[in-house]
């Protein structure tokens, strides 16, 4: 006699649909958060062709500078730094979560553990900035 | 004895990664990406930009700037392939793709950066 259920798998599984993220906003903003990971990387990216086009000479960074200027990398960029920018933001606010602190017995509120991050970020975008635009 | 996992130092590079691109980034990519190209602020000459990159510290700095997010891609990319494309068959291939990416760009940073003179 032959088994019907021999090759089945043994135990109950759902099947989950592959656009299980597009079902609930918390869903998709997780993907979109992880998502951003890959315009963290074009944005690294970028810079390491800054790098080459200056390590090249004046005329392949000024070569560099027009491409930037390009619709197409205009919109790229646009995009991207939302994207950055979302991720920054998700990533302050994780910090209560990842770091409880308590004082006495209460806990420290989330907003007063991640605005460090905030003033810290604010500082060296600041910094940063004075930097560059010295020269 | 057990075999060691290596996640915890791809979870730190991840996660340092993670830091790095949330503090640096977007001031880096709002400057040179959009305010520079559209005019909004008049960009740092050829010169000055170069004289900038020559100091050692500015070179540490653009290592890990350069680094640290491709680590910090490779980690939360791999793990959206997993979770919410659902490829886990594509294991191996998905991990020499990302750590793998990580690691090229690194290589190519500290080359750049040595050759910048």
């Amino acid at each position: 006699m032959i088994n019907p259920t021999e090759y089945l798998p043994k135990t109950y599984r759902v099947r989950m649909s592959t656009y299980w993220w597009l079902a609930r906003w918390p869903y998709l903003k997780f993907i979109l958060r992880e998502g951003s990971s890959v315009f963290v990387a074009w944005a690294a990216v970028i810079t390491l062709l800054a790098i080459r086009a200056l390590q090249r000479g004046p005329a392949a960074y000024a070569q560099f500078e027009a491409w930037l200027r390009t619709p197409v990398l205009l919109t790229i960029n646009g995009i991207s730094f939302f994207f950055v920018l979302f991720h920054a933001v998700t990533w302050f606010n994780l910090a209560p979560k990842a770091m409880v602190i308590r004082l006495g017995k209460k806990r420290l509120p989330n907003a007063v553990v991640s605005a460090p991050n905030y003033v810290a970020w604010l500082i060296i975008s600041a910094a940063l900035t004075w930097v560059l635009l010295r020269g | 004895m057990s075999k060691r996992s290596n996640e915890p130092l791809l979870w730190l590079l991840f996660s340092a990664g993670g830091v790095v691109a949330a503090l640096l980034l977007p001031i880096h990519l709002l400057l040179f990406g959009l305010a520079f190209p559209l005019g909004w602020l008049k960009g740092p000459s050829y010169e000055s930009l170069l004289a900038l990159v020559r100091h050692p510290i500015t070179r540490i700095y653009l290592l890990v700037l350069c680094s640290l997010p491709l680590f910090h891609w490779a980690h939360r990319f791999r793990f959206t392939l997993y979770d919410g494309l659902q490829i886990k068959h594509l294991n191996e291939l998905i991990n020499v793709f990302c750590y793998g990416g990580a690691v090229f760009g690194t290589c190519v940073a500290a080359y750049l950066l040595l050759r910048v003179r």
